[in-house]
C-alpha cells in the first residue's frame, strides 16, 4: 500500500473546520426546535464520521458527545428539582417541597413538575448540548495543535502553552486510569471514590514531571529564540499594540455608550488596525519559520461557507419564521420541521463531499 | 567538537557533587560511548554537552564545556539547539508535536531555516531513518523503536554537529534496537556526527564506539580510552567480555566475530563436557516437573501465522499456577492476543519474549486480571483474574509492571511496607523485611522517587512479594539497570523458583532470559510461534541468541556462569 501523504490529497485548512463547525454551532443558538437540533447534531455526526481520521484526537467528538448529553441531563434534573419559570397546567408530578424562610422568596425546591416546564427544559438542554457536539466536531476533525501554524508569529509561544495545557487532560486521564489499575496489582479496590483520591498526588506528580521534561525537550530543540531587532522597531512595536488596545478599548466603549456612536467605529477600527500591526512587527523577534503551513484553497472556502451559511439561512429564518424555530410550549404543541430552515441545516454536510476522504489506515 | 575542563556538578542541596573531574575531549566525527554503574553521573555529563545541566536542572557546575566552540556557561539550550540534538531516555517526553512529519519539522521551525531547505531535510531525514511510511501517523500510535527512531530524526534535522543520546536502545526489541545503532552508525561514517551516548547494554554498542568514557563509580575521575582497553578494567562489561576475561583471550575481543576467532580452542575444551541439552547449571532450579526432555520446537517462523499449538498438557501438576487457554484480547479494536495458550507450573521460570507491541505486556495483563478476556479462560491458581477481588488476587499473583512507580503511593519506604503489608494481610514487618533483603542499605525515610531505577524495582518487587503470590509476573524489569543490579535481580529471581515461585517475564533482555529462564515463548503479532526450554528456542534464532551463545555455537552455552562452572569442574 502507497502511503498517502495527509496533504496529499489536499487537506482542509483546520480554520475551515473550525468555522463550519461554528456556524453549525452559531445555527443551532438559533433555534429551540428538537427537530432541527436533531438534524444539526446528524449533520456534524455524518462529516464527522465520514472525514475523521485515526488519530488520537478523532476520538474526541464521543467525549463531546457525552458531555453533551450531561448537560442535558443536569438542565432536566434542575428543572425537576427547582422548578420551572414556565406556566404550566399539565403536573407530571408533584415533589415535597421544602419549606424556605420568606427572604428565599422566588426560589423553590421541590414541588410541582409540569411537562411544559420539562419541554423547557429539553429544548434549552438540548441547544446548549448541540453546541457542544458541534465544538467537539471541531476537534475532531482539525487537531487543535495545527491551529497554532495560523497564529501569528508574535502570538506563537503563547499558543504553545495553551496548547501543552489543552494536551496535559487528556494524559492526566490516561494516568488516572494506570494508576486506578495498578491499585489492584496493590489488593485494593481499583474503583470507587476512595480509589480515585488516593491517586490524585501520584497522578500530579506524574503529570508535573512530563510538563518539566517536555520544557527541557523544548528548549533543547530551540524554542524560544529570539532575534536581534533594532531598538527602533522594539519600541515601535510597543507603541503600536499599547495605543492600538487602548484605541480598542475606547472604541468600544465609545458604541456601547448612547451618544459615542460617532467616534466609536473608527476608534474601535483604527485601534484594531494599530494592535495587528503591533502584532505584525513583533513575530520579527522570533525567527520561526513554518514547515508546509496550510493552504486556505477552495475547498476551505466552500467547508466554512457551507457553516456559515447555514448560521446565516437560520438567523435570518428565525427572524421571519420564529414560530417555527421556536416552538411553543405553552400551551404544548409538537414541533414540526419547518422546510426551508432543514434545508439550511443540510447546507452543512456540504464538507463531506467536497473535501477528501482519510487515508485508511490499520 | 565536545570539551570538557575539569568540570564538576553539584545539584542543589547535595552534599557531594554528582560529577566531578570530568576531563575529555570527544573529537569530531566519533563515537564515544559513556558507561559506568547507576548513578554514577552518566544524565548529568550528557546534561551538560547540551546546556540542560545547569540551565535547566539548576545546581552548579565548575570547569568548563564547549561545543563546537561555544561555552555552555554563556549559551542557553536554545542556542545550542543548531549544534547539539539531544534524545533523552524517554522518547514520549520529547515529543512537541502530534504527527511525524510535524515533529522531524519542528527544531527546524523554531531555529528559523527557510521552507524549501525544511521540506528537503525532512524528507532526507525520512527516506534516511526508513520512516516515510510512517509520515502522517501520530506518534501516540508507533511502536517503541519507531519512536525512538522519530525522536533521533527529529533532532537531527537541523543538522547538528554533535549528538547526545541517553540510553537509546534500552527499551527496544533486539532488533529495533539494532535499527536504530545501524543509523546511527551510518551518521558517523556518512555525515561525520560527533556522536556521545550512554548505554547500560553494552553486549548492543559496544563494538559501534570509537572511544569509551568509563565513570567507574560516583565522583571518580572518568577514564579513557579505546574501547578494549576500557573494557579491561571495568566494571561492567558485555557477556562477549566476560567470556574473554575468563578465557584469558588478548586483545579482548568486543565482536561476535572476533570472539568466534579467538575461541576455538575454548570450544575444544568444552567439548567433552557439553551442557545437559544446554540447561540448568544453577544447581536445583529445574521446575519439577518435566522429567524428560520437550521435544524439539521449531523456530520461530514468520511465515507460518497460525501455528498448532502446543499444549502439551502436563498431568503430573493438578493445579498449574497458571492456565491460559484459548486466550484472544481485543484492545480499541485491535487484536492484542490471538488463541494464545500457555501453562506455568509452580518452580518454573517463563521469559515472553517478541518485538515491542508482540502482546507481552497483554498477556501478563490479562494473567493478573487487569484485561478482560474477549475470548478463551484464564485461571490463575484456579481463580479468574478480573473477576476475582484485588485483596484475594494479590494472594495469587503479583505484576511487577514496567513503570514500578506506578506501584507506589507513599513518600517514605517505611510507610510504604506498611501500607503492603495491610494490603497483604500479612504479618507487621514482612514488607520491611523483604526490602533489606532484597535493598539492603536503604533508609526507612527515603522517599521511594529518589531510589534510582534499580533500588525502586527491588522496592516494588518486595511490595509484590510482601502476598507470597504463588506466581510472580515482572514486565521489562531490567530497563535501565546496570549489570550489578541485575546479577542482583537475577540470585533474587533463581532463590524464588526455587522456593517454588512460578516467575513469568515478559522482557527484550536474551541475556537475562538466558540467565534464568528454563522456558522461553515467542510472542509475535499477539500469537505464540515459538515455545519451549531456553536452549532450545534462543539457540534456533539469531536475534535471541545470547552471545555465548552465538560465540560457542554450535556449542549449546547460555552464559557465561555456566561456562566458569563446567571449566571449574
Amino acid at each position: 500500500m502507497a502511503p498517502r501523504s495527509r496533504r496529499g490529497g489536499p487537506t482542509v485548512h483546520p480554520g475551515a473546520w473550525w468555522l463550519w463547525a461554528l456556524g453549525l454551532g452559531t445555527a443551532a443558538t438559533r433555534t429551540t426546535n428538537p427537530l432541527l437540533l436533531g438534524l444539526l447534531v446528524a449533520v456534524s455526526a455524518y462529516v464527522v464520521a465520514a472525514r475523521r481520521t485515526a488519530a488520537p484526537w478523532s476520538r474526541s467528538y464521543a467525549a463531546f458527545v457525552k458531555l453533551g448529553l450531561a448537560v442535558l441531563v443536569i438542565r432536566l434534573v434542575f428543572a425537576v428539582v427547582l422548578g420551572s419559570p414556565i406556566p404550566g397546567t399539565h403536573i407530571v408530578v408533584t415533589l415535597p417541597e421544602v419549606p424556605l424562610p420568606h427572604w428565599a422568596q422566588g426560589i423553590r425546591i421541590g414541588g410541582q413538575v409540569t411537562a411544559e416546564g420539562l419541554v423547557f427544559a429539553l429544548y434549552d438542554g438540548l441547544k446548549l448540548a448541540t453546541l457542544l457536539i458541534c465544538v467537539g466536531a471541531a476537534n475532531a476533525l482539525a487537531n487543535p495543535a495545527r491551529l497554532l501554524k495560523s497564529l501569528p508569529g508574535a502570538l506563537y509561544e503563547t499558543g504553545v502553552a495553551v496548547v501543552v495545557a489543552l494536551t496535559f487532560a487528556p494524559h492526566l486521564i490516561a494516568d488516572v486510569q494506570r494508576l486506578r489499575a495498578a491499585r489492584r496489582l496493590r489488593g485494593r479496590p481499583d474503583r470507587g471514590l476512595r480509589g480515585l483520591l488516593q491517586v490524585g498526588l501520584p497522578v500530579l506528580e506524574g503529570a508535573l514531571e512530563r510538563s518539566v521534561a517536555l520544557a527541557a525537550a523544548m528548549d533543547a530543540r530551540g524554542f524560544g529564540r529570539t532575534a536581534d531587532v533594532p531598538p527602533a522597531v522594539r519600541r515601535t512595536t510597543t507603541a503600536l499594540t499599547l495605543s492600538g488596545l487602548l484605541g480598542v478599548c475606547a472604541g468600544t466603549y465609545g458604541l456601547l455608550t448612547a451618544e459615542g456612536g460617532v467616534y466609536g467605529l473608527p476608534l474601535l477600527l483604527s485601534g484594531l488596525a494599530a494592535a495587528l500591526a503591533g502584532l505584525r512587527l513583533g513575530g520579527r523577534r522570533s525567527p520561526r519559520t513554518r514547515y508546509r503551513p496550510d493552504v486556505w484553497g477552495a475547498r476551505a472556502w466552500m467547508v466554512a461557507g457551507s457553516g456559515i451559511a447555514t448560521a446565516a439561512l437560520l438567523a435570518v429564518c428565525a427572524a421571519y419564521d420564529p414560530a417555527a424555530l421556536r416552538p411553543g410550549v405553552v400551551p404544548l404543541t409538537a414541533p414540526t420541521l419547518p422546510l426551508l430552515p432543514a434545508a439550511a441545516v443540510l447546507l452543512g454536510l456540504l464538507p463531506a463531499f467536497v473535501t477528501s476522504a482519510p487515508e485508511e489506515s490499520a | 567538537m565536545i570539551r570538557f575542563e575539569n568540570v564538576s556538578v553539584t545539584y542543589d542541596g547535595a552534599y557531594e557533587p554528582a560529577v566531578q573531574d570530568i576531563d575529555f575531549t570527544v573529537p569530531e566525527g566519533e563515537l564515544t560511548l559513556l558507561v559506568g554503574p547507576s548513578g554514577t553521573g552518566k544524565s548529568t555529563v550528557l546534561g551538560a554537552v547540551s546546556g540542560l545541566v545547569p540551565h535547566f536542572t539548576g545546581g552548579t557546575l565548575r570547569g568548563r564545556v564547549t561545543v563546537a566552540g561555544r561555552d555552555t556557561r554563556t549559551h542557553k539550550p536554545r542556542e545550542l539547539a543548531d549544534v547539539v540534538g539531544t534524545v533523552g531516555q524517554d522518547p514520549l517526553s520529547h515529543f512537541v508535536t502530534d504527527t511525524v512529519e510535524d515533529e522531524l519539522a519542528y527544531g527546524m521551525e523554531s531555529l528559523g531555516l527557510a521552507p524549501d531547505v525544511m521540506r528537503r531535510r525532512v524528507e532526507e531525514t525520512l527516506d534516511l531513518l526508513g520512516l516515510n511510511e510512517l509520515r502522517d501517523r501520530p506518534i501516540a500510535t508507533l511502536s517503541g523503536g519507531q519512536q525512538q527512531r522519530v525522536a533521533i530524526g527529529s533532532v537531527l534535522t537541523p543538522h547538528p554537529k554533535v549528538l547526545v543520546l541517553d540510553e537509546p536502545t534500552s527499551a527496544l526489541d533486539p532488533a529495533a534496537a539494532e535499527e536504530v545503532l545501524a543509523v546511527l552508525q551510518r551518521l558517523v561514517h556518512d555525515l561525520g556526527t560527533t556522536v556521545l551516548m550512554a548505554e547500560h547494554r553494552l553486549e548492543r554498542v559496544v563494538h559501534y564506539a570509537d572511544r569509551v568514557v568509563l565513570l567507574p563509580s560516583s565522583g571518580a575521575r572518568p577514564v579513557l580510552g579505546t574501547p578494549p582497553e576500557v573494557m579491561a578494567v571495568s566494571p561492567v562489561y558485555p557477556p562477549v567480555v566476560d567470556l574473554g576475561r575468563l578465557a584469558g583471550w588478548s586483545p579482548l575481543p568486543l565482536t561476535i566475530r572476533d570472539a568466534r576467532r579467538s575461541a576455538g580452542e575454548l570450544r575444544e575444551r568444552l567439548a567433552d563436557i557439553a551442557p545437559v541439552n544446554g540447561r540448568l547449571p544453577h544447581g536445583d532450579t529445574s521446575p519439577r516437573k518435566d522429567p524428560n526432555p520437550r521435544p524439539e520446537v521449531p523456530a520461530p517462523r514468520r511465515f507460518l501465522r497460525r501455528r498448532t499449538t502446543r499444549t502439551a498438557p502436563d498431568t503430573s501438576t493438578p493445579h498449574p499456577a497458571a492456565a491460559v487457554t484459548a486466550l484472544a484480547v481485543h484492545r480499541d479494536r485491535v487484536e492484542a492476543l490471538r488463541h494464545v495458550e500457555l501453562t506455568v507450573t509452580p518452580g518454573e521460570t517463563v521469559a515472553l519474549m517478541g518485538r515491542n507491541g508482540a502482546g507481552k505486556s497483554t498477556l501478563l495483563a490479562a494473567l493478573v486480571g487487569l484485561v478482560e478476556p474477549t475470548r478463551g479462560s484464564v485461571r490463575v491458581g484456579g481463580a479468574v483474574p478480573h473477576r476475582a477481588a484485588p485483596r484475594d488476587l494479590v494472594q495469587r499473583v503479583g505484576l511487577v509492571p514496567q513503570e514500578p512507580r506506578d506501584l507506589l503511593y507513599a513518600d517514605t519506604v517505611a510507610a510504604e511496607c506498611a501500607a503492603a503489608d495491610r494490603d497483604a494481610g500479612a504479618a507487621e514487618g514482612s514488607c520491611r523485611a523483604l526490602v533489606s533483603e532484597l535493598l539492603p542499605g536503604v533508609g526507612d525515610d527515603t522517599h521511594p522517587r529518589d531510589l534510582s531505577e534499580g533500588q525502586r524495582l527491588a522496592l516494588a518487587l518486595a511490595v509484590v512479594l510482601t502476598a507470597r503470590p504463588p506466581l510472580l509476573l515482572l514486565d521489562e524489569p531490567t530497563r535501565g539497570l546496570d549489570y550489578a543490579a541485575k546479577a542482583r535481580l537475577v540470585s533474587i529471581l533463581r532463590a524464588l523458583a526455587a522456593e517454588g515461585h512460578a516467575i513469568v517475564l515478559a522482557t527484550h533482555d536474551v541475556e537475562l532470559a538466558a540467565e534464568i529462564a528454563h522456558r522461553v515463548v515467542v510472542l509475535a503479532d499477539g500469537e505464540v510461534v515459538a515455545d519451549g526450554p531456553t536452549a532450545d528456542v534462543v539457540v534456533a534464532s539469531p536475534s535471541f541468541a545470547p552471545q555465548v551463545t552465538k560465540v560457542l555455537a554450535p556449542q549449546r552455552w547460555l552464559t557465561v556462569s555456566q561456562v566458569r562452572e563446567a571449566l571449574s569442574s
